[in-house]
């Protein structure tokens, strides 16, 4: 051999983006993250004010009258107008968005006709139930969809992989309405193990305070067992279902990265060095799976948090799905609108941590 | 490590054969190879397709699912490889024989720190406390030239060049000291300007611990300089096996095709010349084919 080089040729660690090698880490770092945390800020800002402008629009371009449907059909001129006035559109549209964006911040979405309540105050009533249904399923649906990703990867064209497919074929072709009937039927009627439609036995409603809203966590606050077994009696049958369609979801995907990242180099490697099965697949593959992964997981939860209209309506469940369905059926313009701004930040907000968690699971995505 | 090279051979491949089941019928990779090996430097060349990766992945037993090995012997250090339990080649692999692939930029895992994986090699056959592994990478890394081992312990693959990319893949299936290294086209990856320092760290490494090398790539001149011997292979089979001093010397047509293929600087040439391929050489010996 020729050419020795002792010397080391040339050093390459990549220097870090500020260049500054002098400067601590620790500062380096503590200065990158704060200039990620104001680029984030920047984004988070102008997608809300994209969301505004939607939901502005859409209140001024739909084919209803905001007047009409707050005086009704039948009010004399003279109320009309001053509605009109009171509601400020004999004012040019940038200055009723502006005034739309200044209520919207002081949490005013306006009032419901349907209810005759403040929006907010709707949504604060229906939402939590959303967010504890949509969790709970999600939570379900990680916990069991991913391993049974894996496995169906790992055992490739093998039995596990042929129940992980059917049963995510289920997952995929049954109507939701129909399971939910059916499991009802079964496993509440019938079976009588779980408890029927709604968040709480009908009895237990009217005595139960909620505070977050989220039945389960006020109950374990209150420590009171009673309520918060007849409310985990109530929610399994629909979180389950809800559960069940994410799992299929997220199997098959799990499923699909996994046979990618297996067929990577870096797998043969840890098999080269020795390093068992069981830790090449869930440490070194799922590891990189967990990155792609992050994404579909945080676009079913999404889904699920803008509220399952139909599992919803057949569990009688009180959440955002069904309050945005009926304010739509019946023309409650403020009450959708809010709603969507809702739904609207909660993508942003979960958007937003799954660009953290993507920073944590991939270094690559760190610079 | 015990002397070996006066006893029995470290590696005995007999009738080595690796056929793969696709939907188009079966493909046999390797159609009945056979060397021994002592602790000596031993270069596998041949084309794209020649089997010789394939070998080297048969001999570590890490054949795609889809492939089926057998063979008459395949024997490491008296140990009949075809009937390890999977357990038993967890304790071969990287222990006793290990191999160095071709591109770190994908045969490191991107999501675990350069250390780590160091590490992770060093404690899977050697029980000690993470500290001393750490420490035990740290010099390792020293050894394949890396100047500021603490920081590179804690990188990500993609925060290194590929030169050093390379290093730390010596280092890392190294670091157990195996008694048989595989490097499977080790430099082909690199630029030319950093290949020459990669194969002196690994040539020093290899001399210093006495371990037997398994060298396979395409490039001839590399091979028979950083070799003691050379198989040449040819669709699936060894066509020649001889001295890499006595190169120059090669009976076998294609292995003369495969040298004259290749420029001069000494001597010009308008137009290289092509391999003629004669289908007399996918079965016949060397006996055989030049008559």
């Amino acid at each position: 051999m020729t050419g020795r080089a002792e010397q080391g040729g040339p050093e390459t660690v990549r220097p870090s983006r500020s260049g500054a090698r002098q400067a601590s880490p620790g500062r380096i770092r503590l200065k990158r993250a704060g200039m990620m945390a104001l680029r984030t800020l920047g984004s988070l800002a102008v997608t809300f004010l994209g969301l505004l402008i939607i939901t502005f629009l859409i209140g001024r371009v739909l084919p209803i009258d905001p007047v009409l449907a707050a005086v009704g059909d039948r009010a004399p001129a003279d109320v009309y107008d001053r509605v009109y006035h009171e509601m400020g559109l004999h004012l040019p549209l940038y200055q009723q968005f502006f005034d739309y964006v200044m209520r919207v911040f002081q949490g005013d979405f306006g009032t419901s006709v349907l209810t005759s309540r403040p929006v907010l105050d709707d949504i604060v009533r229906v939402f939590p139930a959303t967010l504890e249904l949509a969790t709970i399923a999600t939570i379900l649906g990680v916990l069991l969809g991913v391993p049974m990703g894996v496995l169906a990867a790992v055992h490739r064209g093998r039995w596990p992989d042929h129940c992980v497919r059917v049963l995510g074929l289920f997952g995929y072709s049954l109507p939701v309405f129909w399971l939910g009937l059916v499991g009802l039927l079964l496993f509440y009627m019938k079976l009588d193990w779980v408890g029927g439609p709604g968040r709480l036995d009908a009895a237990m409603e009217d005595f139960f305070e909620p505070v977050t809203g989220l039945i389960l966590v006020d109950a374990l606050l209150q420590g009171d067992m009673e309520v918060f077994r007849n409310a985990v009696s109530h929610i399994t049958l629909p979180a389950a279902l809800l559960a069940y369609f994410s799992l299929a979801y997220i199997a098959r995907m799990t499923r699909s990265f996994m046979l990618e990242q297996l067929a990577q180099e870096y797998v043969l490697t840890a098999r080269v060095k020795g390093v068992s099965e069981a830790r090449v697949i869930w440490r070194h593959a799922l590891g990189n799976v967990m990155v792609p992964l992050i994404t579909v997981i945080a676009l079913s939860y999404a889904h699920l948090l803008e509220g399952s209209v139909l599992t919803e309506t057949v569990f009688a469940w009180p959440g955002l799905g069904s309050y945005i369905t009926s304010s739509l059926l019946n023309a409650d313009m403020n009450a959708v609108l809010g709603g969507t701004i809702i739904v609207g930040g909660v993508f942003i907000g979960i958007n937003l941590l799954s660009d953290l968690l993507y920073r944590l699971f991939d270094p690559r995505a760190r610079r | 490590m015990t002397d070996l090279t006066s006893a029995a051979p470290l590696l005995e491949v007999e009738d080595l054969r690796v056929h793969f089941h696709t939907p188009r019928g079966a493909v046999e990779a390797v159609r009945g190879l056979s060397f021994t090996l002592g602790r000596e430097r031993l270069g596998i060349v041949g084309e794209s397709g020649s089997g010789k990766s394939q070998t080297g992945r048969a001999i570590l037993g890490l054949t795609a699912g889809n492939g089926r090995i057998t063979a008459k012997t395949l024997r490491f250090q008296g140990q009949d490889l075809l009937s390890l339990s999977p357990k038993q080649w967890r304790a071969v692999r990287g222990a006793r024989m290990s191999m160095i692939m071709q591109d770190p930029k994908y045969s490191l895992n991107p999501v675990m720190t350069v250390g780590d994986q160091i590490v992770e090699a060093y404690r899977q056959h050697h029980r000690v406390s993470a500290a001393e592994a750490r420490l035990r990478a740290l010099a390792m890394l020293a050894r394949v030239k890396i100047r500021d081992p603490e920081r590179v312990f804690a990188t990500y693959p993609h925060e290194v060049s590929g030169g050093m990319g390379q290093r730390i893949m010596i280092a890392m299936m190294l670091i157990p000291e195996p008694d048989l290294i595989i490097a499977d086209e080790p430099t082909s990856a690199l630029d030319v300007t950093v290949r020459l320092q990669v194969l002196a760290i690994l040539d020093d490494l290899v001399r210093e611990r006495g371990m037997a090398l398994i060298f396979i790539s395409h490039d001839l001149p590399l091979v028979s300089s950083f070799c003691d011997r050379i198989l040449v292979m040819y669709k699936g089979r060894v066509v020649e096996d001889l001295k890499a001093s006595e190169l120059h010397a090669a009976r076998h047509p294609y292995t003369q095709g495969l040298l004259g293929c290749l420029p001069k600087l000494d001597q010009r040439q308008e137009t290289l010349p092509v391999l003629r391929r004669d289908p007399r050489w996918e079965h016949g010996t060397l006996e055989e084919v030049t008559r």
